[in-house]
């Protein structure tokens, strides 16, 4: 069989799972099928035909583009935290790191810098912000759900300190427009952030699944001892990842900035949990070691599009959040609930 | 053998980065260069003041959250309002008061065909991209409350100067204190346009030799969140235990410190003002938490707005000054400077006229 390497394999190689894990291994052709992210990919292309039978001006190319664009900052965060969630991480500052670019943007700006310059200081704090993360989890080795809480605030309140309660606006058009929804990729629907995004999450997919990097990422995230007996730099990848995440986070920013044209302290605020929540409903596991990219990029289209398809619909936004609560809880049940009946089928068929 | 590997990245990493910012450094796009950019041509259409009302116009609130509930009393008058000469209108909008939420919102609002969308800015640039969108569709904008960009809408409703507002808000509070001692602000975000702007006139105020014994010495941010803008009440007089007043020009944050004070030592010690909604402020000016605080009529600013959009839109004006259109029961109003209506001074609440009003 010459399907993929997945997560499965990677299962393998970290070796004892618990009887939670999913059971890929005995499966076969049908647990292959009733894999989530298979699953969320249908689900997607169901809600997206849907929308447009039923909501006038959701097929629209406009709204098609203008919905794609609202999700791309979400979309770009969701990359770096996929793999660092398969590593068994996760990294919470990410959405106060986007305000810290921001903010820094808007204030060189201001302080009369050119924009070529300012785009090279951000993504190097973003790389800074994210060495620092990776430094406090593998050096002194404080779990990463502890430190991100914490540079959270501290990166957020950088971001107040940077550019205070001033708003910055009127940034240049010769690279606004690019970040814009009413600029597409020639003859297609495709804002340029997102296009950009659709090469990153490629370029993404093939380093988690195709390569010995990516696998290490897996057997870190399943079994971390295990992972650095077998001669995985375990450290290194750890900090490799959050650097690329603060990377991506700054990055995310100056795209934030550009689109809607105002750089202030508070953008982005809590977009965080919107980018976990999007990684876990793709199916990736939280305790790691678990899921795909193509996951990842299905969760975060899902609630991209359910999103504009409610409110379309005039549907008020508590509802809407209800919705892609409940769609979050589902997802983390439904393959554990698999899981756990397919366990008890091999039973059965083991003891009759 | 590490280190020197070591050494080497590093260096050529510098030197990369040293060449990029030289590159990037000599010829680039600053401030001085956009700054025609962004203005757009709006108006250009003409007005026929004696154009009828349209019949079934279809317009849209977005609020700068739909749980705040001073908005809501906003648009509910609006939306009767406009229910009142033959339209329908709705809210729609975000929960939290975040710029970003407003956009997609925008976005949709266009595909829906609204006639007109009337806007609370959470940030007056972050939406005028996607305002600029609906105006090139034919799609009228007022924005009241909280003002946009002025390129990016027809007609902005003022409820009152934002001067008028900020001195007012110190002159009430200096008369309660007799011009002397310590005052806070507790604001809503820290980045909220009118908060912000109401503040520098506060401090513009308090620069006038009468107040010189008065000092402003913390703006506190509630962040419109209940629990958080009582909490901060309870930060400030505990850090400045001469306080002698706190004024909460927002209506979360004033119901908040009410709250808080009512139940505290520092009732009747501590001045409270700001601006607030009678129906939450009630209790509190009975019980003698507050003696008074000030609002321009929220139900009036929602018809205003219906009627500034119904105007627009059936070509009566076109947002330009000196323009004039009938406001049903306000009468006639006049576009001053900037495409700004103002609605009128605000009204000053004490116990003695609270039982008059009831939003």
């Amino acid at each position: 069989m010459n399907a993929p390497p997945t997560s499965d394999d990677a299962e393998r190689a970290g070796s004892q799972r618990g009887p939670g894990g999913r059971s890929g291994r005995e499966g076969g052709g049908i647990a292959r099928l009733l894999r989530w992210d298979a699953a969320l990919g249908v689900l997607l292309v169901a809600v997206f035909l849907a929308g447009t039978g039923t909501t006038d001006g959701f097929a629209d190319a406009a709204n098609l583009s203008s919905a794609l664009n609202d999700t791309v900052e979400i979309a770009l965060l969701a990359l770096p935290m996929t793999l660092l969630v398969v590593a068994g991480q996760v990294d919470l500052s990410v959405a106060s790191m986007l305000g810290l670019s921001s903010a820094l943007a808007g204030s060189l700006w201001d302080g009369g810098w050119t924009f070529e310059l300012i785009v090279p200081i951000c993504l190097l704090t973003g790389v800074l912000g994210g060495l620092l993360n990776g430094w406090l989890v593998t050096r002194v080795g404080l779990p990463s759900l502890a430190v991100t809480i914490g540079t959270l605030a501290l990166y957020r309140g950088l971001a107040s300190v940077v550019l205070g309660n001033k708003a910055v606006a009127d940034f240049p058009e010769t690279y606004a427009q690019w970040a814009r929804s009413t600029e597409t990729v020639p003859g297609t629907f495709m804002p340029y952030p997102m296009a950009l995004f659709a090469v990153l999450a490629a370029a993404a997919s093939v380093v988690l699944h195709r390569t010995s990097f990516g696998r290490s990422l897996f057997a870190i995230g399943a079994q971390e001892e295990v992972a650095y007996f077998a001669g995985i730099r375990v450290k290194r990848f750890k900090l490799v990842l959050f650097a690329v995440s603060g990377l991506m986070a700054a990055f995310a920013g100056l795209v934030y900035t550009l689109r809607y044209g105002s750089a202030r302290a508070d953008n982005g605020l809590g977009l965080e949990l919107t980018v976990v929540a999007s990684v876990l409903l793709g199916g990736v596991d939280f305790d790691g070691g678990k899921g795909t990219l193509g996951g990842a990029v299905a969760g975060v289209l899902l609630i991209g599009v359910l999103n504009n398809l409610l409110t379309l619909g005039d549907v008020s936004h508590e509802i809407q959040v209800i919705v892609t609560g409940g769609l979050l809880i589902v997802s983390v049940l439904i393959p554990r609930v698999i899981a756990v009946l397919t366990d008890r089928r091999h039973r059965r068929l083991a003891a009759s | 053998m590490r280190s020197r590997t070591h050494t080497r990245v590093l260096a050529a990493t510098s030197a990369v980065c040293a060449l990029a910012l030289a590159v990037a450094g000599c010829s680039g796009t600053t401030k001085g260069d956009s700054e025609d950019d962004a203005k757009g041509k709006a108006h250009n259409a003409e007005a026929n003041p004696d154009a009828p009302l349209k019949k079934g116009l279809k317009l849209a609130f977005l609020p700068k959250q739909i749980n705040n509930p001073y908005m809501k009393v906003v648009d509910q008058a609006g939306i009767k309002a406009t229910e009142g000469y033959g339209g329908e209108a709705k809210e729609v909008g975000p929960s939290d008061a975040k710029a970003s939420s407003q956009v997609s919102y925008i976005n949709t609002l266009i595909q829906q065909r609204q006639d007109a969308i009337l806007i609370a800015a959470n940030d007056p640039n972050a939406v005028c991209g996607p305002l600029k969108q609906a105006m090139k569709q034919d799609i009228k904008i007022v924005s009241y409350d909280s003002d946009a960009g002025k390129d990016c809408r027809h007609v902005f409703i003022n409820q009152a100067g934002s001067e008028a507002i900020g001195r007012g808000l110190v002159r009430d509070m200096a008369k309660q204190i007799d011009n002397k001692g310590q005052i806070a602000v507790l604001s809503a975000t820290q980045n909220a346009t009118n908060q912000n702007t109401w503040i520098t006139f506060m401090k513009d105020e308090l620069k006038k030799p009468k107040y010189k014994d008065m000092k402003l010495v913390k703006t506190a941010y509630g962040d419109d969140v209940d629990q958080k803008s009582f909490q901060e009440t309870q930060g400030l007089l505990k850090a400045y235990p001469k306080l002698k007043g706190i004024i909460s020009p927002t209506t979360v944050g004033l119901a908040a410190a009410a709250r808080y004070l009512s139940g505290s030592s520092y009732k009747g010690k501590v001045v409270l003002g700001g601006l607030g909604t009678p129906n939450q402020m009630r209790k509190y000016v009975k019980d003698g938490t507050l003696d008074q605080f000030s609002l321009w009529d929220p139900q009036n600013l929602g018809y205003l707005g219906s009627y500034a959009a119904a105007a627009l839109s059936s070509g009566q004006i076109t947002g330009k000054e000196g323009e004039e259109f009938e406001a049903g029961k306000l009468g006639k109003r006049k576009i001053g400077k900037d495409g700004e209506v103002i609605l009128g001074p605000p009204t000053v609440f004490d116990k003695d006229n609270i039982d008059d009003y009831d939003f």
